[in-house]
């Protein structure tokens, strides 16, 4: 018998991939965000909200990923540049989109034609977090009927976070969702996490998420 | 589940240290994975089950080392276990910390003949 070291990271394949497409997102001064949250949060209404108050100065394109289905990419056909749908039923993740995944689906869009890619992750709170896509940005969406307690029971989504959006922010009135204890939580797991209350269905709150967007597409732009 | 692709890489992983080495069997594959980790040492241990066959890996034992999370403070450095969910440096109270261990996968070592 003979041991021989290995000390290989089991997800170096995936993450060698997320850097390919990253360098090929940054040639063509392209910002890409990682929408992920549990399934039903909102994640295709946020992804309307945010073209639609900002079309006339970003082209937006989107990539959709689904266990299986083309509705959420029907629901933004009409609204973005250009949109890939992504479906995971028979590949051996189902449960999040991979680096792979979205390196085919980027040479589907017209790279020149467009400032921001939208990639709405399958709706799950774990398994996402294990796969760098190639983004410059996360955005973890909780809304308010999941309850309170995400931040207990999915820690690792969090922690990664550039943004976490409390959506459904109009259903407050029925709900006992405690606000104040779930940006403490957040707080606790992420300090640097900016945290929106928004409402995809009213739009209150809306704005400060898009101005957000355009900060970091001109960031982007300018190289940071 | 999600550890489907991450087994097969597993297994390539070992192959392919096992094919340098020119051994004609694996008895043992040793993997480290962390505590926060979203893989499940079962699901793995199912899909290696199937992946194995037909290989020199066949009859290989899948071991797992865990580990436990690990908090570095990134104020005063401190490193730290973290209690719950309230991820505070227990030195200096300080609310800016990460992950220093307790995120990993990887194959450690294989064990050949
Ligand atoms: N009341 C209320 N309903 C909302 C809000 N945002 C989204 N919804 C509703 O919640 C449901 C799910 O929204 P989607 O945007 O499809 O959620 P999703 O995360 O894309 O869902 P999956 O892709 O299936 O995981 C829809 O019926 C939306 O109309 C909101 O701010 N308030
Ligand atoms: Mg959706
Ligand atoms: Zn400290």
């Amino acid at each position: 018998m003979k041991k021989i070291e290995v000390i290989q990271n089991v997800l170096e394949a995936n993450e060698a991939i997320a850097r390919r497409n990253r360098e090929l997102l940054e040639k063509h001064g392209i910002l890409g965000i990682n929408v992920m949250s549990g399934p039903g949060a909102g994640k295709t209404s946020l992804i309307l909200q945010t073209i639609a108050g900002l079309r006339d100065r970003l082209n937006v394109a989107v990539i959709e990923g689904d266990v299986a289905s083309t509705v959420d990419a029907e629901k933004v056909q009409d609204e973005a540049r250009a949109v890939v749908q992504i479906n995971t039923r028979n590949m051996p993740e189902s449960c999040s989109l991979t680096a792979a995944m979205i390196e085919s689906a980027l040479k589907e869009l017209p790279l020149d034609e467009v400032d921001l890619v939208l990639i709405e992750n399958i709706g799950n709170l774990i398994c996402p977090s294990e796969f760098a896509l190639g983004e410059h940005r996360r955005v973890v969406i909780s809304s308010l009927p999941e309850g309170d307690d995400k931040t207990a029971k999915y820690p690792l989504i969090f922690v990664d976070a550039d943004v976490v959006i409390v959506n459904k922010i109009d259903l407050l009135p029925y709900l006992d969702f405690d606000l104040a204890a779930f940006r403490e939580a957040v707080r606790g797991l992420n300090s640097e996490a900016l945290v929106l209350q928004l409402s995809c269905k009213t739009g209150q709150g809306v704005e400060e998420w898009r101005s957000w967007v355009l900060e970091q597409a001109s960031l982007n732009r300018s190289g940071r | 589940m999600h550890e489907l692709g991450i087994t097969e890489n597993i297994v390539d992983i070992a192959l392919a240290k096992a094919g340098e080495a020119q051994a004609t069997r694996i008895t043992q594959i040793n993997l480290v994975i962390g505590e926060l980790s979203g893989f499940v040492p079962d699901c793995i241990q199912f899909y290696f089950d199937s992946f194995k066959e037909e290989t020199i890996a066949q009859q290989a034992v899948l071991h797992f080392e865990v580990v436990p999370a690990q908090l570095r403070c990134r104020d005063c450095a401190a490193l730290f276990m973290p209690q719950d969910t309230m991820w505070s440096c227990p030195e200096c109270l300080s609310q800016s910390v990460e992950i220093a261990r307790g995120r990993e996968l990887y194959v450690e070592s294989i064990e050949v003949e």
